[in-house]
C-alpha cells in the first residue's frame, strides 16, 4: 500500500518561499491569491501490519521538524 | 596539566565538507590535536572537544541536518554533552544540533531564498562561555557565512528564554538571512554546546582574510586545559 | 532494417554508414548503430575540429599531461595542477538549473579521475540581454544550478565571468573550469592495462538519462526543443561528493590501473576509450550494470548518460578491496566487464552478444573531416560619431550601471567561494588566487572570453583573449603554466562558421606559440545555433599561473592614502567592440584593437617583476570597460577615492573608455620605472573620484555615489 504524507510549515512560521510565490503570482496578475504556503509531499510504499502507527511515527520523528512543521498523512489502499 | 595539547574530534558525516578545513585549523593554526570521527563510530576516542563541521550532510535532502542526527555517533555526542563535554556545531553542524534537540529552535530558508557566501560582521554578546572566553563582550568580529538555511527561528517563549539567560552568543550586525533577534549563534543552558552559522575555521588565518574566528578554538582548548 | 530515417535519427551520413558496414563486414544491428552514432558524433569524436586542433602547441616546460586525457596537468612548485574547461551549453538552454549543475558535476569528475582533489571551479557564462525576462530566467537557473551542485560538493567557485550579447538568447554559454591539486607521482590515466582485468562500475545506477545527449550536443536546435527535455540529466551532488571521496581513497591505496568518468556516451565511451588507448579489448556484462529503471534495453544501458558514475580497471585481485571502500562511502560498485586480448568491444546481455565491434573504430579511428571553410570578413569600422565628447561623469555611471560592468556579487555570493580555505583573493576583481597549503606559493586562475572580439575578428579576438588571460595572471605576479580552452561555435557544416573556427585556432596558435605556453586540453562545442542563427565565435581561455611568494601579493587592503597610480603600456585609438560602444551607442561591432605581442610580453614581464619585488600595493589590467570603469571598480574594492590628472593628444574617449590591450594600472607607494611606458596619472586620496583631463576637471563625485548603481544592478533585477 501507499502512504501520502504532507509536511508544511506551521501557521505561525514565516514561509519565505510561499511569500515569494505569492508575490510572483500577484505580479502575474493573480490578485485573488491571498496566501501561499509551500510544503512537501512524500509518497511511501509500505508493507506493514500496522501501517498507521509506522507512518505516524516516521512523520513525527523524521519527515517533519516539530519546531517549525506540521504534517498530515493518509494511506491509499 | 601544563601545555598538554587538547584533543579535538571532528565529526565526518556523508556530505560533510568542512571537516578537512576544521582539522587543518585545529592542527596547523591552533596547534592542538585533531582527529576525525566517522559518523558510524560509537565512541569519541577520547576527544575533549567535539566539533560538528559545516557541509551538506546527506545532501541536506530532507532538511538541513535532519538525517545526520540519526547516525550512530549522535548517541555518543549526546552523552558527552550531557556530561558537560564541549560541543561546537558550525553551520551544518549547528543545524544538526538543532535537529537533534541539543539546541533549541530550527532553521528556515534564508529570507532572500538564496545561498549567501560572504564575510559578515558579528558582535560577541557573551564572553563567559567556554568558546568565547578569549573574546570581549561587544567586540566586533569579521567571519564569513555560507548557507541557504540559516534563518534562525524559535517560538517567542524560547527567544525570551534565550535572551534572559544570555544564550545568544553572536549576533549579526546586518542581518543577512532573517534570523530572529539577529541570531548568529546560541548556546545551551548548561553552557557547553554552542552552535553558530558563521564559519570560524574560515577566519583563522590572515592570508585568507581574517583571524577573528581562531579564538573560538583557542578558547575551547584553554577552557579544557584549565578545567 | 536500417533505413534513411533511422540514419537521420542517429545523425549519421550515408557515407558514415558505408564506413560502418566496411568495418563490420556486415550490417550493424540497432545497438551497434547507436554506439557508432554517439561515438562518431561531433561531441565525442571532434571529427570537424581535430585536424585544426592538431596545430596548437602542446609542449611546455611545465607540462606533465597534454590533450587526450580527462584533463591536462602542469607542474607548480613541486605539485601537479590538473585542470580543464568544458561547455554545457545545450543542456543549460533546455533546463538551466540541471544543465549547469550537471556541467559542474562532469568537470569535477574529469579532474578527480586524474587523481586530483578539486580545489576550485570557475565559469564563463554568456546570456542574452537581461531586458528579456526569458534570459533572466536562464541566468537565474544557471547560477543556482552551479551553486546547487558546487556548494554541496565542497569545491569553491572562486572566479569567472558573466556577460551578455543578443545572440546568446537562444544559445547561452555555460563553460565550467575545474582545477585540482595532487602530487606529481599520483596522477591516474584512462588506461585499461592488460587483458584479463576487471572493469568496475561505481556510482549511481543507470537510468534513461540523456540517451543521445551527445548527439543532441551535435545538432542544431529547432523549435521543438521543448520535447528534448526528456534528454536532460539530473545531478546528485551528494552522491558526487561520496564518489569523489571514495575514488580518491581507492587511488590513495593504489588499487586501480586506470579510470574514466562515464560522461557523454557513458559506459560505451569510457570502456572503449580506455581499451583503445591500451591496445586491448573489452567485454561488458550488461546484466551486471545496476539499473534505476525497469525494462532498459542494451541500447539504453550502453548509451545512458546518467550522472555520477565511474568506470575503473582494477589491479589484479584488488576487486574486493575496492568494493569495501565504495561500500564504506555508501556507493554501489560492481564488476561489469573485463579487458580482453582481441581488441573488440563486446557487450553481452542475457547470454547473447548484442554488440561486437573493433574497439579502435569506436574510439581512436572515428572519422575526421576537413570541412570546407571561408574566412569571415572582418569588421574594421571606426566611426567619427563614436569619438564625440560627452559628459564623461554621466557616461561612467551609465557604464558601471549596465549589465556589462555592474558588480557580479549577486552571482558569486551564491557560490561558496571560500570552502577549503585557500581563497586568498575574494572574487570580483582580477584572477582568483589560491594558496597551496604548506607552501609559501600559490596558484592564480583565470577564465576569459570576449565574444564581441570574435564577432568582429575571430583571429585577433583569440590572440587578444590569450593575451588578456596572461595579463590577468601577471597582475598578481603569476606566470602562465598552461591553458585549457573551450571553443564555442555555430554549425561547422556551414563554411562561414568553419572559417571562424579555423581563424580562431590560428589566433590561439599564434599567441600561445609566442608566449611558449601549451594547451593542455579543453573542448569544442559546435552547433550553438537556433533556427539558423549562430552565436558569435567565442573562445574561452582558462589559464593557470604560479605565484612563488604570496607574501608580496598585491591586494586591495594594502593600498594606502597617498599611494601613486601608474598607467603602464600603450593607449591607442581603440574603441571598436568596446563596452562603451555597447552601452552608449548601442553598437556591437567595430574594429577590434590591434595587439603587438612583443609589447604585451614586455608589459607582463615588467608587471610580474614589480609585483615580485614587493613594490605593488595593488594592480589590475585594463580590460573591457577601459580606464575609468576599471579604476572605479578597483577603488570600490579598495574603499578609497583618487585624484587623476591625465594628459592625452588623442580624442578623449580613447583615454577614458578605450580598450587598448597591453595596459595595466599599478598602485604603489614607490617610484616606479619599467622597460615599458609608465605614466604617473594620479594618487589615492579622500573619498571622491576627481578626474582632470588635459588640465580640465571632467569629474568630481563621491565614490559612494558612483558605486550605487554598480553595486545594486543585479539585485534590482532579480531580488524583487
Amino acid at each position: 500500500m501507499r502512504a501520502k504524507i504532507e509536511v508544511f510549515l506551521k501557521s505561525g512560521v514565516l514561509d519565505p518561499q510561499g511569500e515569494t510565490i505569492k508575490r510572483a503570482l500577484h505580479t502575474l496578475g493573480y490578485e485573488s491569491i491571498k496566501d501561499v504556503r509551500q510544503g512537501k509531499v512524500f509518497y511511501i510504499e509500505i508493507e506493514d501490519d500496522n501501517p498507521e502507527k509506522t507512518i505516524e511515527e516516521i512523520a513525527r520523528k523524521v519527515l517533519a521538524n516539530p519546531v517549525i512543521e506540521d504534517f498530515k498523512w493518509e494511506i491509499e489502499k | 596539566m601544563g601545555n598538554r595539547k587538547v584533543k579535538f574530534g571532528v565529526v565526518v558525516y556523508p556530505g560533510t565538507n568542512c571537516d578537512r578545513d576544521t582539522y587543518h585549523v585545529i592542527k596547523e593554526v591552533a596547534e592542538e590535536e585533531a582527529q576525525y570521527l566517522w559518523y558510524k563510530d560509537t565512541d569519541l576516542k577520547g576527544s575533549q572537544v567535539v566539533i560538528l563541521p559545516g557541509g551538506f550532510s546527506y545532501g541536506d535532502y530532507l532538511r538541513s541536518g535532519a538525517i545526520a542526527r540519526f547516525s550512530p555517533i549522535m548517541k555518543a555526542i549526546r552523552e558527552f554533552a550531557e556530561n558537560g563535554g564541549l560541543v561546537l556545531g558550525i553551520c551544518n553542524g549547528f543545524q544538526i544540533l538543532l535537529e537533534a534537540g541539543l539546541l533549541p529552535g530550527a532553521m528556515l530558508r534564508n529570507r532572500g531564498l538564496r545561498f549567501i557566501c560572504r564575510f559578515v560582521d558579528l558582535t560577541v554578546e557573551n564572553d563567559e562561555t567556554p568558546f568565547t572566553l578569549l573574546y570581549k563582550r561587544g567586540e566586533k568580529l569579521r567571519i564569513p557565512i555560507a548557507h541557504i538555511d540559516g534563518n534562525y527561528f524559535a517560538t517567542p517563549e524560547v527567544m525570551a528564554e534565550l535572551e534572559k539567560r544570555k544564550g545568544i552568543i553572536f549576533r549579526y550586525v546586518n542581518n543577512p538571512n532573517g534570523s530572529l533577534h539577529d541570531t548568529a549563534g546560541i548556546i545551551n543552558s548548561r553552557g557547553n554546546v554552542l552552535g553558530l552559522m558563521p564559519h570560524p575555521e574560515r577566519a583563522s588565518e590572515a592570508l585568507v582574510g581574517s583571524t577573528d574566528g581562531l579564538r573560538m578554538f583557542l578558547s575551547a582548548a584553554k577552557f579544557v586545559r584549565e578545567s | 532494417m536500417i533505413d534513411k530515417k533511422l540514419l537521420e535519427e542517429h545523425n549519421l551520413s550515408e557515407e558514415e554508414y558505408t564506413k560502418i558496414k566496411d568495418i563490420l563486414g556486415r550490417e550493424p544491428n540497432l545497438v551497434e548503430l547507436g554506439l557508432f552514432s554517439v561515438m562518431w558524433s561531433e561531441h565525442c569524436s571532434y571529427k570537424s575540429s581535430r585536424i585544426h586542433l592538431a596545430k596548437l602547441p602542446t609542449k611546455g616546460k611545465y607540462l606533465i599531461q597534454g590533450p587526450g586525457e580527462n584533463a591536462g596537468v602542469v607542474k607548480a612548485d613541486g605539485k601537479a595542477v590538473v585542470f580543464k574547461v568544458e561547455s554545457h551549453n545545450h543542456p543549460s538552454f533546455v533546463e538551466p538549473y540541471q544543465g549547469a549543475a550537471t556541467g559542474v558535476g562532469g568537470i569535477l569528475r574529469d579532474v578527480f579521475t586524474m587523481g586530483a582533489r578539486p580545489v576550485a571551479l570557475l565559469d564563463s557564462l554568456h546570456f542574452g540581454p537581461l531586458s528579456k525576462p526569458a534570459n533572466r530566467a536562464i541566468m537565474e537557473g544557471v547560477v543556482s544550478g552551479i551553486a546547487g551542485y558546487g556548494n554541496p560538493v565542497g569545491v569553491p567557485t572562486v572566479g569567472g565571468e558573466v556577460d551578455f550579447e543578443e545572440e546568446f538568447s537562444h544559445n547561452p554559454l555555460v563553460n565550467v573550469m575545474c582545477v585540482g591539486l595532487t602530487e606529481r607521482d599520483r596522477i591516474f590515466y584512462a588506461r585499461a592495462g592488460e587483458p584479463g582485468l576487471s572493469l568496475i562500475y561505481a556510482g549511481a545506477p543507470t537510468g534513461r538519462d540523456g540517451i543521445h545527449g551527445a548527439t543532441m550536443a551535435s545538432a542544431e536546435f529547432g523549435a521543438e526543443t521543448e520535447h528534448k527535455k526528456v534528454n536532460v540529466q539530473v545531478g546528485d551532488p551528494f552522491r558526487e561528493k561520496l564518489l569523489l571521496e571514495a575514488t580518491l581513497e581507492v587511488m590513495e591505496k593504489d588499487l586501480i590501473v586506470g579510470i574514466q568518468d562515464m560522461g557523454a556516451a557513458g559506459l560505451t565511451s569510457s570502456s572503449s576509450e580506455m581499451a583503445s588507448k591500451s591496445g586491448v579489448g573489452v567485454e561488458l556484462y550488461l546484466d551486471n550494470v545496476p539499473l534505476r529503471e525497469e525494462g532498459m534495453t542494451p541500447y539504453e544501458i550502453l548509451l545512458s548518460e546518467s550522472q555520477e558514475r565511474m568506470l575503473m580497471v582494477a589491479k589484479k585481485g584488488k576487486e574486493g578491496e575496492i568494493k569495501s571502500i565504495f561500500d564504506k562511502w555508501g556507493i554501489d560498485s560492481r564488476v561489469v566487464g573485463k579487458t580482453t586480448d582481441d581488441k573488440r568491444f563486446r557487450a553481452i546481455w542475457k547470454g547473447k552478444i548484442v554488440a561486437d565491434i573493433p574497439v579502435d573504430s569506436l574510439a581512436g579511428d572515428s572519422p575526421r573531416y576537413n570541412r570546407p571553410y571561408v574566412i569571415p570578413e572582418k569588421d574594421e569600422r571606426l566611426e567619427d560619431k563614436w569619438l564625440e565628447n560627452r559628459d564623461w561623469g554621466q557616461v561612467l555611471k551609465k557604464i558601471l550601471n549596465s549589465e556589462h560592468m555592474a558588480s557580479r556579487h549577486w552571482v558569486y555570493e551564491q557560490y561558496d567561494h571560500m570552502v577549503q580555505i585557500n581563497t586568498v583573493l575574494l572574487p570580483g576583481l582580477g584572477p582568483a588566487v589560491l594558496r597551496i597549503k604548506g607552501k609559501t606559493s600559490g596558484i592564480a586562475l583565470t577564465i576569459d572570453a570576449n565574444p564581441a572580439w570574435g564577432r568582429s575578428d575571430p583571429k585577433k579576438g583569440a590572440i587578444l583573449t590569450v593575451a588578456e588571460a596572461f595579463r590577468n595572471l601577471a597582475t598578481v605576479g603569476a606566470e602562465p603554466l598552461g591553458i585549457t580552452n573551450c571553443l564555442n561555435f555555430g554549425n561547422p557544416e556551414k563554411p562561414e562558421i568553419m572559417g571562424q573556427f579555423v581563424e580562431t585556432v590560428e589566433g590561439m596558435k599564434e599567441a600561445l606559440e609566442f608566449f611558449g605556453v601549451p594547451v593542455t586540453g579543453g573542448n569544442v562545442s559546435f552547433y550553438n545555433e537556433t533556427e539558423g542563427k549562430a552565436i558569435p565565435p567565442t573562445v574561452t581561455i582558462g589559464a593557470v599561473g604560479l605565484i612563488p611568494d604570496l607574501s608580496v601579493l598585491p591586494r586591495p587592503e594594502k593600498v594606502k592614502e597617498g599611494d601613486w597610480i601608474y598607467l603602464l603600456g600603450w593607449t591607442k585609438r581603440d574603441i571598436g567592440s568596446s563596452v562603451y560602444l555597447k552601452v552608449i551607442h548601442n553598437e556591437r561591432g567595430g574594429k577590434v584593437p590591434d595587439i603587438n605581442l612583443e609589447n604585451e610580453k614586455s608589459l607582463q614581464g615588467e608587471i610580474i617583476r614589480l609585483v615580485r619585488e614587493g613594490k605593488v600595493s595593488f594592480a589590475f589590467d585594463l580590460s573591457p570597460g577601459g580606464l575609468l570603469p576599471n579604476l572605479s571598480e578597483a577603488l570600490f574594492s579598495i574603499g578609497k577615492g583618487a585624484t587623476l590628472r591625465v594628459e592625452t593628444d588623442l580624442e578623449e574617449v580613447f583615454y577614458l573608455f578605450g580598450e587598448s590591450p597591453s595596459r595595466a594600472i599599478i598602485i604603489s607607494p614607490y617610484r616606479i620605472s619599467a622597460k615599458v611606458p609608465v605614466l604617473k596619472i594620479g594618487q589615492i586620496r579622500g573619498d571622491e573620484l576627481i578626474v582632470y583631463l588635459n588640465g580640465k576637471k571632467i569629474l568630481q563625485e563621491p565614490l559612494n555615489t558612483i558605486k550605487k548603481g554598480w553595486a545594486t544592478y543585479f539585485n534590482r533585477l532579480f531580488d524583487r
